[in-house]
């Protein structure tokens, strides 16, 4: 049949034609989680330009989580609201027209991103806000932030451990949540946060060894705090080349960002990882192709949906018309009587008990007790 | 006997048949006489542009709405035998843009979307699976949490009601979420919860943080806006939030909702870069069920999507009273949503009757007078459905430019102030100051504080007084708090005397949380949500009570029950608070100094009780070891 006649759209016309549906066929369900703390003297965020590398890529943004701790495009403080740059000469503006954030603000602690990780959400979270990944999935985790040996800083009042982020992934492992995990951390002692990682199928990289800090890369002389980071920057330059057909691997990935341009020593680990970097494409990771199948068969569409029986309420021979509510009705609410919830005995009451059980003691033992108590 | 009675019963058999055939041949009739009707409907936009050429939207519209009623009249035969004949649910979708100079130079922009649809969700053993204009998310949110009504609102900035005058829709700094249930639900409470986990992955914002301890049941604010009889307030939850950011991440989904999303007709304008660069900035979403028709026979759900703005002056207007569509949203209109069944924007010209204030071009010949607000105004009309609005260029840039200055603006009738007063960290006092400005008219407001459990209110204290004189409220509510399971609620309905101030004073003392209900930047404050002010304001003009189809949307939001008044709600500031704040490196201190002490104390104890003091020789330098050797040969005493 026509698809003219199976949607009913005024205003919109189709050509006469058939329809042949095509069968899709998921190839990798990419999951890709995009995790981000605002460094709290960045304005930039890496998040956001990454965001756009991983949009171009082709991952849909039902498949990223976003957490950033600040607000940092719609402060009072931003002379250019809704905008964050990453560049000074404020070309491009990476918060885009299109972004959507999971977890903001206060949402960002260290136990809503072990639990987004684990899947132990509360019943109600919506879609939006979980990790939907199996078994299948490749997933990307990307940190940036304030950290030290050991540990990350999370909203200035509290930090993960490099040990409760391993228990995390090999919580992960155990659940079937991951295929393969790439984790990216961009702070400062960086590769303290791998160190302790034990789960199969983890590749990780970091912006610097222990004992380095890792530096930010150009400062905003208008606002007064810095841009990016230095490693960030460089790998994100690397991501510009990057194409969904790109063949580039991740030994390429390790080498970006020497310490001649990042001044720290960036790192990596693939000892716990099965195939060979060499043999990883970054798009494996960073982007998502669907592989789709034709079909030649064509399918019968229904015919169109019944439409509702009317209300039974015209049936009637009188139809009662229907009211607006008095938006402030004075009379009704004056006369309210507040609904009394405790029983209070009525008043007076205690008084009243204590005359007549006066009354009964002087009626019983006579009036000449009077003179004792007054 | 037997025969009479069959014969009886038989009489009977043919006097119901007859009657129901004759009440199925009437509405077979009225399904005909529907068909024509929108026959004759979609034929009259052709009539208007008769003179015009007819734009490729019409026709197609016309198309549609002819297999429209041929469907109608198929499925009319078809069930011709049931009782009821069919109608397909229908979608309508409307689309408005107002755009009102302020005297102060700024410039007030109030986009509205509204869609409306022949369906009902609550209806039993009908489940709404077919969508076309009217979103799927909430869709499904309404028929899962069998809600009634859905009222939210995302803003930035503070509404200036001295400067501004009243919003057509007012909004709180911050969230606002308010919901009506049905009265079929029965754990109220666990759907609200759930609700708003829901709506918070729908618009992205932390509206998860709602939760008991924010959230009230008003007992008289808040009535329903839409359709009903019964109003058991055990259904109303309401919450605010106000120290929700609004950013882009909310504007998007929001602009996702909207049949033809930010692609076509007035939301192409909807560009976050401008839109937040203003002095106020709220979006909203309003579900109710209202009159699917003049007679009010049915019922029809409608969604409201408004988004206000304010552009100043000086940021946005770069000091230069000259505005146009372009400088504020830095888009010009090039179509309106083909989706849509009407699209306008309005111009408020009411105090440039003989373009002595500002000029508007492009010129426009449609005039349109309404009621709004209780007072009557005048507005140039762009239609857009029509092609001749966009001109040679294909695009409609509307420019204002002011000539002169204006005069006074008329005070707004009905305007509320709130701060806080006090000083130190343990004790303060809420003000709420409501200005009544009519001359003459006296007339009654309800105002609702909802106070976090941390300020603990001190009931005794609170005073009205107006004219300085002692004002007793008409009737009063208030529930106190429950420690970390409730907030204050205190309604009170006020009478304030005409031309005067009326003062609410009440006492409070600040409580000292537990440390780990701290935010994380705790010395910024916490924030109290704005008190709600809800009057039925004496209007100057005679407000219009019949409902019309035709009516625009801004007037129409609110229900006219009565022509003499208008019903308006104005929202007082947050207030921000102080909390005595621990210094939360105590624990580490205190870990440092116990460890410490017990090392030291520990320590000389312990060496105290078993250590032992022995007689050490010292060791003899090399020489006189050897010297000692020697002379232990020769027995000689030895050195030492």
């Amino acid at each position: 049949m026509e698809l003219r006649e199976f949607i009913n759209f005024p205003g919109l016309t189709f050509p006469g034609l058939k329809i042949t549906l095509l069968k899709p066929d998921i190839f990798f369900k990419q999951w890709y989680s995009w995790y981000s703390k605002i460094h709290s003297s960045h304005l930039e965020s890496p998040l956001e330009v990454f965001h756009n590398h991983v949009y171009r890529l082709g991952i849909p943004d039902s498949h990223i989580v976003l957490m950033l701790a600040d607000d940092m495009a719609c402060n009072y403080r931003n002379p250019k609201p809704a905008t964050v740059f990453s560049h000074k000469n404020m070309e491009l503006n990476v918060y885009g027209d299109d972004v959507e954030v999971d977890y903001r603000g206060y949402e960002v602690t260290v136990e809503n991103f072990l639990r987004v990780l684990t899947g132990r959400l509360p019943p109600s979270t919506p879609r939006s806000k979980r990790l939907l990944s199996d078994d299948r999935s490749n997933i990307l985790i990307y940190l940036t932030g304030h950290g030290g040996n050991g540990f990350l800083k999370f909203q200035d009042s509290e930090e993960i451990s490099n040990m409760e982020l391993a228990d995390a992934f090999e919580q992960m492992w155990q659940k079937r949540r991951y295929n393969e995990l790439l984790f990216i951390i961009d702070t400062c002692q960086g590769a303290s946060m791998y160190e302790r990682f034990y789960s199969p199928n983890l590749m990780a990289l970091a912006s610097s060894q222990v004992g380095e800090d890792s530096l930010s890369h150009q400062p905003d002389l208008g606002i007064g705090v810095h841009l990016m980071d230095k490693y960030t920057f460089y790998l994100l330059e690397f991501l510009e080349e990057v194409h969904p057909a790109s063949q580039a691997n991740m030994n390429d990935l390790f080498k970006v960002c020497p310490q001649s341009q990042c001044v720290s020593t960036p790192g990596h680990r693939t000892d716990l990882f099965q195939r060979d970097p060499g043999s990883v494409l970054i798009t494996d990771f960073f982007g998502s192709v669907r592989k789709v199948e034709i079909t030649k068969d064509t399918i019968n569409l229904t015919s169109p949906v019944e439409p509702p029986i009317k209300r039974s309420g015209s049936s009637d021979i009188q139809i009662e018309s229907l009211t607006y509510v008095d938006q402030l009705p004075v009379a009704e609410i004056i006369h309210q009587k507040p609904k009394q919830k405790d029983w209070h005995p009525p008043d007076g009451f205690i008084l009243g008990l204590w005359t007549l059980i006066l009354l009964v003691f002087f009626q019983t033992y006579g009036i000449k007790h009077l003179k004792h108590i007054f | 006997m037997a025969a009479h009675r069959c014969g009886l019963s038989l009489v009977f058999i043919l006097i119901f048949s007859s009657l129901a055939c004759h009440s199925s041949c009437d509405s077979l009739e009225n399904a005909n006489e529907d068909t024509e009707e929108k026959q004759s409907v979609s034929d009259t936009p052709r009539e208007v542009n008769s003179d015009g050429s007819i734009a490729a939207e019409d026709l197609n519209e016309r198309r549609g709405r002819s297999t429209d009623a041929e469907l109608d009249r198929r499925d009319g035969t078809r069930t011709s035998e049931a009782l009821t004949p069919a109608a397909a649910a229908r979608d309508e979708f409307q689309e408005e843009l107002v755009i009102r100079p302020l005297h102060s130079g700024d410039i007030y922009a109030s986009f509205q979307f509204r869609t409306l649809w022949d369906t009902d969700f609550l209806q039993e053993g009908q489940k709404v699976s077919h969508y076309r204009l009217f979103p799927k998310s909430l869709g499904q949110v309404l028929s899962k949490f069998s809600v009634r009504e859905l009222h939210i609102s995302f803003t930035q900035g503070f509404w200036r009601t001295m400067q501004w005058g009243q919003p057509f829709i007012p909004s709180p700094p911050g969230a606002e979420l308010w919901v009506w249930f049905h009265d079929t639900v029965s754990d109220v409470d666990g759907n609200w919860k759930e609700l708003t986990n829901v709506l918070s992955g729908i618009f992205c914002a932390s509206l998860n943080f709602i939760d008991l301890t924010n959230t009230v049941q008003p007992s008289a604010s808040f009535k329903p806006l839409g359709l009903g009889n019964a109003t058991d307030h055990r259904f109303l939850r309401y919450a605010t939030l106000p120290r929700e950011i609004v950013c882009t991440e909310n504007l998007t989904p929001w602009k996702k909702l909207l049949p033809c999303g930010s692609k076509a007709g007035l939301a192409v304008l909807l560009k976050s870069e401008k839109l937040f660069h203003s002095s106020f900035h709220s979006q909203a979403v309003h579900i109710r069920p209202v009159c699917q028709d003049e007679q009010c026979t049915s019922k029809a759900w409608e969604l409201r999507q408004t988004l206000n703005v304010v552009f100043d002056l000086y940021t946005a207007g770069q000091g230069k009273k000259e505005w146009s569509l372009f400088k504020m949203f830095s888009r010009t209109l090039t179509e309106a949503c083909p989706l849509a069944t009407s699209s306008k924007v309005y111009v408020d010209i009411t105090d440039n009757p003989e373009g002595e204030l500002f000029e508007l071009s492009p010129a426009t010949p449609l005039l349109s007078q309404a009621v709004v607000l209780g007072d009557r105004r005048t507005y140039s009309v762009f239609d857009l459905t029509r092609a001749e609005t966009f001109g040679q260029l294909r695009s409609l840039n509307l420019l204002l430019r002011w000539k002169g200055d204006g005069g006074e603006m008329l005070r707004p009738l009905l305007h509320a102030e709130r701060y806080v007063a006090g000083f130190g960290l343990q004790t303060g006092e809420i003000h709420t100051v409501i200005y009544n400005n009519h001359p003459y008219r006296a007339f009654p407001v309800l105002l609702m504080d909802s106070v976090p459990w941390y300020l603990q209110l001190y009931i005794h204290t609170l005073t009205v007084t107006s004219k300085s004189r002692d004002n007793k409220p008409s009737y009063i509510h208030y529930q106190p708090a429950k420690d970390r399971h409730r907030p204050h609620l205190l309604e009170m309905l006020i009478q304030l005397p005409p031309h005067s101030m009326t003062e609410v004073t009440v006492q409070f003392e600040r409580a000292l949380l537990k440390w780990t209900e701290y935010t994380p930047d705790p010395n910024h404050g916490f924030y109290v949500g704005s008190s709600v002010v809800s009057a039925l304001v004496p209007s100057m003009v005679a407000m219009n009570t019949n409902f019309t189809q035709d009516q625009p949307l801004f007037s129409s939001f609110v229900p006219v029950k009565e022509e003499s008044s208008y019903f308006v709600r104005v929202y007082t500031e947050p207030l921000l608070v102080n909390l005595p704040t621990p210094d939360f490196s105590m624990p580490y201190n205190v870990i440092c100094l116990t460890c410490t002490v017990v090392a030291v104390g520990y320590g000389s104890f312990y060496n105290l009780l078993t250590r032992t003091f022995q007689v050490d020789e010292p060791s003899l330098p090399l020489a006189k070891r050897l010297a000692n050797l020697i002379r232990r040969i020769r027995g000689v005493p030895l050195l030492t």
